[in-house]
Parts: C-alpha cells; sequence; structure tokens
C-alpha cells in the first residue's frame, strides 16, 4: 500500500506529503514513524510534495506539533486535511 | 584497524588528509589577481580568491587570520604558498601553516609588483607541486577521518531522510572514535533547549546557550521582519518548511540520537578535547559554514538537501545527499547519495547510513564528489562586522 505521507511523532498535528500529486478528495494513507503505526485521512487541499497536511482541526492561535515540538502556531483556523504552510501557520520566534 | 578503513595523506603532523592540494593562498583582496595568476602558470594548484582582509580589527581580524591559516593548515593540503599586499600580515599567515610542518612559503607584492612576485612564487608553486605529486596514500583508521556536516537548502524532506541519515552515521562512527562538527547557530532556533540537552557537560550546555543567545541577539539587533524568505529562505518555504522552529528541529536530526557534543568551537576553531562531536559556532549560509569547518581542519563533509543546495568546498569534499525524490531526479549530477526511498518506505535510516557510511569511505580514498566534478569550489569567508 502505497504511503502518501508521513508523521515523525504520535502526538504530531501535521503530517508531510512523500507524494507528487495528491488531490482534493483523495483518500491518503500515513504512517507515524515513532510507533509503526498507519492512518488515513481525507485531503481537503491539493498538498504539494514536501508540504504539511492537517491531521486534526487545529485551532487559530494553536501551536502546531511535529517532531513532537512546538514548531510554530497556527494564524487562521485549520480543518483537518487542509494544506498547513505559510498563509495559516508563522514562527512564535524572531 | 576495525570495520572502517580508508586510504588517505599523513601529513607532517601526523593528520590525514584525503586530498592533495597544493593552494596558492592570497592575504587579502588585492593579491587575489596574482594568486590567481600563479594558479594559471602552475597547473594543479590551486587559488583561494576572496573578498576581505583590509582594515579588518579586533575580533574580525583574529578571525581571519585563523580562517585562512586554518585553511592552509588543512591536512587535505600538502603545500601552500601565500601572497599579501605587504611581508608583515603575509608572514603571519606563513608562521601559522609553518607550525603543521608542511611546506609553505609566503610572497609580498609591495616593492615587487605582480609581475615579479607572480615569477617568483610560480617557481616555489611548480616546485611544491611535483613534491606533493609523489605523496603516496596509506591506510587510515577512522578515527584519523574527521567529518563535518551542515544541510542547506532544506526542505521536509531533509528532516525526515536526509539528515537522520547523517544522524544515523554519527550515531555508529561516534563509538568508533570519529571526530565530527556541526553548527548553524541561528538555525537550531526552537530546538535550542533540545540541543544544549545534547552537551555532553552542562558547562559545555551553557557553553553552547551561550554562543546561541548572542547570536539570537544580532539578529534581534537587525531584523526588519520575522526573517520568513532569509531564515527559512525562499527555497526551504517552497519545499514546504514554514517555520524556523520546524527548520530547525529537521536540522537537528544530523547528529543522529546518541553522541553527545563535547565541545563549543568558536567559528574556524580547531577541535582540541580529543574524538567526538562538536558543535561551532557557524551561520547557517551553506558556503560560510563548509569553509570555517574546513579552516578547523575537517577533512570530508556530508551535506544533505532537500530542494538541491548546488555548493562545494576548495579544500573539503562536500558530499551531497538528499530524500527528496524530485531533486534526486532533476539535479541528478549535485546528488552524490539518494535517499528517496526512505519517503518510499523501501530503504531504512539504518541502511541509507550504511551506504552514506560507504560514499563517505569511497570520496576518501579520493572518489570525486559531484561538487569536485562540477567545479564548485565555494570559499566565502566569515566576517563578523564592518572593517575600519
Amino acid at each position: 500500500m502505497e504511503t502518501h505521507f508521513i508523521v515523525h511523532d504520535k502526538a504530531d498535528t501535521v503530517g508531510v506529503m512523500v507524494v507528487e500529486n495528491a488531490q482534493p478528495g483523495q483518500q491518503l494513507t500515513g504512517w507515524i514513524m515513532e510507533t509503526d503505526e498507519t492512518i488515513a485521512i481525507k485531503a481537503l487541499d491539493a498538498v504539494p510534495l514536501g508540504h504539511k497536511i492537517a491531521l486534526r482541526e487545529i485551532k487559530s492561535g494553536d501551536t502546531v506539533l511535529k517532531y513532537g515540538h512546538d514548531v510554530g502556531r497556527a494564524v487562521a483556523s485549520i480543518g483537518k486535511g487542509n494544506h498547513v504552510h505559510v498563509h495559516n501557520m508563522k514562527t512564535k520566534r524572531w | 584497524m576495525g570495520r572502517y578503513q580508508f586510504f588517505g595523506y599523513r601529513r607532517e603532523n601526523g593528520r590525514v588528509g584525503i586530498r592533495n592540494h597544493v593552494v596558492i593562498l592570497p592575504l587579502d583582496d588585492l593579491s587575489n589577481a596574482a594568486a590567481e595568476a600563479v594558479a594559471n602558470n602552475i597547473k594543479g594548484t590551486l587559488a583561494l580568491p576572496h573578498a576581505y582582509g583590509r582594515l579588518q580589527f579586533g575580533e574580525d581580524l583574529e578571525l581571519h587570520f585563523r580562517t585562512l591559516i586554518g585553511t592552509g593548515s588543512n591536512p587535505n593540503v600538502a603545500a601552500c604558498v601565500v601572497i599579501g599586499i605587504e611581508p608583515g600580515w603575509t608572514g603571519r599567515i606563513v608562521d601559522g601553516i609553518a607550525k603543521t610542518g608542511k611546506p609553505v612559503v609566503g610572497f609580498a607584492i609591495e616593492g615587487n609588483g605582480d609581475i615579479s612576485t607572480i615569477a617568483s612564487a610560480s617557481r616555489k608553486a611548480r616546485e611544491f607541486l611535483q613534491w606533493a605529486s609523489e605523496k603516496q596514500r596509506e591506510t587510515c583508521a577512522i578515527q584519523e577521518l574527521f567529518i563535518s556536516t551542515k544541510c542547506g537548502e532544506s526542505d521536509t524532506t531533509s528532516g525526515l531522510g536526509s539528515c537522520p541519515t547523517v544522524g544515523n552515521l554519527i550515531d555508529k562512527l561516534d563509538p568508533a572514535g570519529a571526530t565530527t562538527c556541526f553548527g548553524e547557530t541561528s538555525e537550531l532556533t526552537g530546538a535550542e533547549v533540545v540541543c544544549a540537552s545534547r552537551a555532553a557537560s552542562k558547562e559545555i550546555g551553557e557553553k553552547f546557550m551561550h554562543v546561541f543567545r548572542a547570536y539570537q541577539e544580532v539578529i534581534e539587533r537587525h531584523k526588519t521582519s520575522d526573517l520568513s524568505e532569509s531564515q527559512p529562505t525562499k527555497g526551504n518555504i517552497a519545499g514546504g518548511l514554514t517555520t524556523i522552529e520546524e527548520k530547525a528541529f529537521g536540522n537537528f536530526q544530523k547528529i543522529g540520537k546518541k553522541a553527545k557534543f563535547i565541545d563549543v568551537l568558536k567559528p574556524a576553531e580547531a577541535p582540541a578535547k580529543g574524538p567526538g562531536l562538536y558543535y561551532m559556532d557557524t551561520s547557517s549560509a551553506a558556503a560560510e559554514c563548509v569553509t570555517l569547518q574546513a579552516a578547523a581542519g575537517f577533512v570530508v563533509h556530508l551535506f544533505p538537501t532537500g530542494q538541491g543546495n548546488v555548493i562545494g568546498n576548495p579544500i573539503e569534499p562536500v558530499i551531497k545527499l538528499t530524500a527528496n525524490p524530485k531533486t534526486a531526479r532533476t539535479m541528478s549530477e549535485h546528488i552524490d547519495l539518494d535517499v528517496s526511498g526512505i519517503l518510499r518506505r523501501e530503504m531504512t535510516i539504518d541502511q541509507a547510513g550504511d551506504q552514506l557510511i560507504e560514499i563517505m569511505l569511497r570520496t576518501s580514498n579520493g572518489r570525486l564528489t559531484c561538487a569536485e566534478a562540477l567545479g564548485h569550489r565555494e570559499f566565502v569567508m566569515t566576517k563578523l562586522y564592518q572593517s575600519a
């Protein structure tokens, strides 16, 4: 079975797309590296290779978790399956 | 001798190089033309032109000397001809490099002019080159290999695949007694506390936090935005990295899961505490960082890339690896090791680490890297502040 996205840590709220042409509405299969679990999610956006997909609903102002760590905050509300990037997420530093 | 061996050039001071360069080293920007003329006269020598060396002062001047002396002293350099505008500072570089015991001589342009200087320096360069060309490689143990790492044009695949591959190599070679180095101070922003926890002692952790905070102060003083498009770069963002914190945790995968760093080095400072992992306070710009690591005596470099940074270094071979399948496909002439199989779950990090050890040892034995074959020789001095 093809893996469409990879998640570093069980606690993460985003995964990383590892295929090039995922389309909105597509059912995606993900692999959590830490626990070797498989999860499924429906893409709401076309998320390019290497870009992040939300694994759950993330409210504006919420911390985004990746590698099990704080990697920034949402600046717009993000739905499960949405593309997460500079349009809806910012650094907490600088 | 152990499991990991390579064939290297043993230098007068006992250190081992994997290349056999005769370098024509300008002290300053004014001496670039003469240095390049000598390298053009004597085929097989290597000029290292750069932009600085005039009216620098204080710590910035010390770094200038440390970088040039360190570059000439690197075991990948068999012999060195130094050319400067005047004899005083030229002599300081020569004396610094001479401590290694390797052949080095200096020439000054004032009072002689370019043409006479080029003639004298070319005669010496020919002598050094023919002498160096008779050096033979000998069997060396992994403990004699000084390995640096830094990533560039990273994307999320760097944190998933290529950086953990370097980390796996460090996990395997640190117990075998290799000397390794990572850096990129600004690029640990967000992961700095986790990084400090990987120091070998509380004191070393505090030393790291001290240089980390000093770098943050520079950024805070000069920034006009949140640095988005600078750090992370435009390329990082195109590749899916959104924030510096996310980039930092990906970067940090390069030191693996086990090794503790045993010291914090100043830029271009040579490691002095024996085998182990070292942190160096550097810029996160690829050429600046690798130039500093080469000046500290590291002889082979591991460079994970996501979007396809094409950097090389004139004296320290830069081995590139990527886990990004698109980069591996579209920029294959730059990629020494394709680990994109990790993303397809066809390859484990452990297997990728073994493949990186193999390509590193082959490179150390003499195999040219992609960057060497393509002529990438980015020699970029770090400047701390304005000249007087």
